[in-house]
């Protein structure tokens, strides 16, 4: 797969030699100057073969041979251009990829549309060394999911994706390389067996102030609310889902701030801990303020909060290199 | 979901595999040795019940098993052949090898070798059988090596839909075929030395003749030669094709002596001419086995023998087709040197002692040349001798023994004792091989001379005269000569099934008749398709002088011509949808021109208010366009809907936002 790779890589190598590569905008057609077609391992031995053939055919002068070679030559040229035919017209519509932790694996989603009257079979998409395949019906579009693996945390850009196919008789490879601008958000992987959460002055003594104590009042229940947090009297008694709020001011909220973990000397540790943190301060509903390199991220919570810490701690580099 | 490098191929390929295996060897049993057919008709049962009940991946037991096999099947090869390189033991070895192939592993890639394999063999079917039957079988194979390869890439397609595209890409292979067929420069091969047993198993007249080798053709009903008459056939007195004139003889084998070539004939023409295409199958051997006599050639590869047959300048191995005349009043001889003659007297000391009694005899008071002819052919008619297919075996003097003790012979020993009665009165004689009669196929009119129709008659030189055909054989069975072998034979022999009387073989013999007049038409211009038909067909399309320049330009051109025909079929893309989406598009797309193209998320009506809007002179159409189509779309079914959706098309048609 190595040759096939390079292979696909080519055009793309000639393109930016002469300064013509641009990454595409979506949605993208498939036409003919994008769908490149080259034999495959299988087909050079088809060929091979045919030629063998062809010599057996002369040295014995047999009519028929010639023809039988010429038949299967014809078959491998109509199978080039199926194969061709197989990716032309193809729509990409949307490709989408939702953030993950480290080392887990992302799903990127193609939303590819077949808009023409034929059957594409045997499609294939790789990203990367991983591939997918999947068939389109007439008129079909469908979402075909890739698996991408991840390993560090901040930004994974998805260079390339290689559509390709080696339908109908797998003697010709035609594919096309797509380059949407689209990246992963890789959020650092949660330091396993963290230490407890910090107090909101940022010692590591323990939870102080757990923010639930003072009852304020009721407000309307949030889809992103704890279920802990409702009040479930309430409901018994046949009203409205009500969230229970607590009075938690400032001071009460946690800090997590990542100058304050000097116990830490490398950055990825840093995120790390602080991620986990981040989560367990948000399955506990508690209120968390988050300091980085980039700035402060005010006390919430809830899942969107949750979200902008986790790409803040994804993408969070200390100014001065790593403390001593 | 992540790529594999070793997957098992899916089970629809390895039962396609097995098809293709099985059309592929199955015309290959005609002639494979009896145990590789047999090898191979247990392999692919074996594979069969392993494929249907989905068996497990193979061991190492059954890697040892196939590996046995393999050395099995290579020392029968030596053992029945005698040698391993060569046409017949390879094509024995590679059947046995694909049927292995199938067992030996499941990959992918041992699929596509099995299917390589296949295409070899589908080739290697050719040197024994270019009939019309043996293109089917490839045709068919190569078919079910597509569908094979299909399975492998969209092995979820139902065998019906996987044999369909495979008939698609068959049907746009053709005219590839066809083109490079009819232009692709034929190299006269061979390129190098062939096997030895290349040009073997081909049927015919030999150079020497021994009791009962005539005979034994006479059970073949292959063709060995057509003759296609430009005005009337010839009456079946004159149909002597002649092949080798045998003089030497040992008391039981008579032998070729090896005879002189000339560039034109050696006798003056005389007579009408009988214009004629002769097409010759392959024999292996030199002569041409024209009608006697043959005229003037126009062709420098045709010698003329001293013996008077028509040689060509190497052994026959492919179909070969000649214009000829034949004038068969010429005669032939009349200035024989002595050395010929001296040699056709000649006679081993100890052979026929109770013959050559029997001719001192019969010609004590001849006189000359001819009465002696006169006697003998008068004690051929008068001692009733029977002519018949099997004869008894002659084991010492074949000469005596047939004269005297078995009476019953075919044309070799008819014309075998004439030749060495007339020797041993003196008169020079001889025999002469080759093939009389012939039926005329009904079909296309061509007449058909099979190896059935063999002969072997006598030639005898007469001061004066010449050499005068004499045939002994119409002495005994005069309907030998009118109708054939068939009629000649007494009563009650067995013939073989197509020389039988009754309406059942007349049926069979029609039949025959039409698909060996197709056969004949297949052979002429696809099997018989050489460098002289390419010129000349060049030359039809219009090349004054065709050489491999314009050969490679045609070709080039034909092929480009293909080429863009096929990548124009693959850029008509046809969209998804009926003709109602292809007006709605059409509508929509006239008025994306004018900046007013449809939305996405826009249903037809709200689309027909917004354009109504930009265009108010427009307004009505466009509503009325958009409603109609609205209905039809997506109201309740209409029984004049084709009516409605015409006029729809026809207010699209003359719509102009313009």
């Amino acid at each position: 797969m190595k040759t096939t790779e390079a292979l696909e890589r080519l055009p793309d190598a000639l393109a930016r030699k002469f300064g013509r590569r641009r990454d595409d905008t979506l949605p993208v057609t498939l036409r003919q100057g994008r769908i490149y077609v080259l034999p495959t391992a299988a087909g050079l031995s088809f060929a091979l073969a045919l030629l063998v053939m062809l010599i057996g055919a002369i040295n014995y002068g047999l009519s028929l041979g010639y023809a039988l070679v010429f038949l299967l030559f014809g078959l491998g040229v109509a199978s080039t251009v199926h194969a061709f035919r197989n990716l032309l017209g193809l729509r990409i519509l949307r490709v989408a990829v939702e953030p993950v932790f480290a080392n887990e694996t992302a799903t990127l989603r193609l939303y590819v549309e077949n808009p023409s009257n034929w059957r594409r079979a045997a499609l294939r998409i790789r990203v990367g060394d991983i591939e997918t395949h999947a068939t389109l019906e007439a008129g079909a579009a469908e979402t075909l999911a890739v698996a991408v693996p991840t390993e560090h945390r901040g930004w994974l850009a998805i260079e390339r994706i290689a559509l390709y196919t080696t339908w109908p008789l797998g003697l010709a490879r035609a594919w096309s390389v797509l380059r949407p601008t689209v990246s992963v958000l890789v959020y650092a992987a949660p330091e396993r067996n963290a230490p407890p959460l910090p107090s909101g002055d940022g010692s590591t003594e323990g939870l102080r102030g757990d923010g639930d104590d003072d009852f304020a009042g009721l407000r309307a229940h949030r889809l992103t609310d704890s279920p802990r947090h409702v009040a479930w009297k309430a409901v018994a008694a046949g009203g409205p889902m009500l969230t229970k709020e607590f009075a938690g001011n400032e001071g009460a909220a946690l800090e997590l701030d990542w100058h304050a973990l000097s116990g830490c000397p490398q950055d990825d540790a840093r995120a790390a801990r602080l991620t986990a943190w981040a989560l367990a301060a948000e399955s506990r509903a508690l209120s968390y303020a988050l300091t980085t390199p980039d700035g402060r991220l005010a006390p919430a919570h809830g899942r969107a909060h949750l979200s902008a810490c986790l790409a803040r701690l994804a993408l969070a580099r200390s100014r001065h290199g790593p403390h001593a | 979901m992540a790529r594999t490098p070793d997957r098992a191929a899916p089970r629809a390929a390895s039962l396609w595999l097995f098809a293709t295996a099985l059309v592929t060897v199955v015309p290959h049993t005609a002639y494979l040795p009896l145990w590789a057919s047999g090898a191979c008709a247990l392999l692919l049962a074996w594979h069969l019940a392993r494929a249907r009940s989905n068996g497990p991946r193979i061991g190492r037991v059954h890697r040892l098993s196939l590996l046995l096999i393999a050395l099995t099947v290579a020392l029968a090869v030596r053992l029945d052949f005698g040698y391993f390189f060569g046409k017949a033991p390879g094509i024995a070895m590679l059947a046995t090898l694909l049927c292995m192939k199938l067992l030996e592993g499941n990959s992918p890639r041992d699929v596509r070798a099995g299917v390589l394999l296949a295409f070899f063999l589908q080739l290697a079917l050719f040197f024994d059988d270019q009939t019309l039957t043996a293109s089917l079988f490839a045709l068919t194979g190569a078919l079910c090596a597509a569908a094979t390869m299909l399975a492998l890439e969209d092995p979820e397609r139902s065998p019906w839909r996987t044999l369909r595209t495979g008939g698609t890409l068959m049907l746009q292979a053709i005219p590839f075929l066809i083109v490079l067929f009819m232009l692709f420069p034929r190299l006269p091969g061979p390129l190098w030395g062939l096997p030895r047993d290349a040009w073997e198993g081909m049927t015919g007249l030999s150079e020497e003749m021994a009791p009962g080798s005539i005979a034994e053709l006479g059970l073949s009903s292959e063709i060995a030669l057509r003759a296609d008459f430009a005005d009337t056939l010839p009456p079946p007195a004159q149909r002597y094709w002649r092949g080798p004139v045998l003089s030497e003889f040992d008391g039981r084998v008579w032998r070729m002596t090896r005879s002189a070539q000339l560039a034109e004939p050696a006798y003056a023409l005389a007579g009408p001419a009988i214009d004629y295409v002769l097409t010759v199958e392959p024999h292996n051997k030199r002569w041409l086995l024209a009608l006697d006599f043959p005229g003037e050639v126009a062709r420098n590869d045709v010698a003329y023998g001293s013996e008077y047959m028509l040689l060509a300048e190497r052994p026959l191995r492919t179909r070969t087709q000649l214009s000829l005349q034949a004038y068969p009043q010429t005669i032939i001889g009349q200035e024989e040197s002595a050395a010929v003659l001296e040699a056709a007297t000649r006679l081993p000391e100890d052979a026929g002692p109770r013959t050559r009694i029997l001719v001192d005899e019969l010609v004590a008071d001849a006189n000359d040349a001819s009465q002696i002819l006169d006697r003998v052919l008068a004690w051929f008619s008068t001692n009733a001798l029977t002519y018949t297919l099997s004869p008894p075996l002659l084991e010492d003097d074949p000469i005596d023994e047939f004269l005297f003790d078995a009476r019953r012979g075919f044309c070799e020993h008819f014309s075998s004792a004439f030749v060495f009665m007339m020797r041993a009165a003196g008169v020079p004689a001889r025999v002469v091989t080759g093939y009389q009669g012939g039926t005329l196929n009904r079909v296309d009119g061509t007449l058909v001379v099979r190896q059935s129709d063999a002969h072997a008659w006598a030639e005898t030189w007469l001061p004066g005269r010449g050499w005068v055909r004499v045939d002994p054989t119409a002495l005994a069975a005069p309907s030998r000569i009118e109708s054939g072998v068939s009629a000649a034979l007494p009563a009650g022999e067995t013939r073989p099934m197509m020389m039988r009387d009754g309406a059942a073989a007349d049926a069979l013999r029609a039949l025959r008749d039409r698909w060996e007049a197709l056969g004949n038409a297949w052979n002429r211009n696809v099997v018989g398709y050489d460098r002289q038909r390419q010129r000349d067909f060049l030359q039809h399309l219009g090349f004054e002088q065709p050489d491999w320049r314009t050969l490679g330009f045609a070709l080039g051109a034909g092929l480009a011509t293909l080429m863009l025909a096929l990548l124009a079929w693959a850029l008509h893309q046809r969209r998804s949808g009926d003709s109602l989406d292809h007006l709605w598009r059409r509508f929509g797309a006239r008025l994306a021109r004018r900046g007013l193209a449809r939305l996405p998320a826009e249903g037809p009506i709200d689309y027909a208010e917004r354009v109504a809007r930009a265009l108010p002179d427009r307004a009505s159409e466009v509503r009325l366009i958009a409603r109609s189509y609205a209905r039809l779309r997506y109201g309740p079914p209409s029984a004049n809907a084709t009516a409605l959706t015409r006029e729809l098309a026809q207010r699209i048609r003359e719509f102009s936002p313009q």
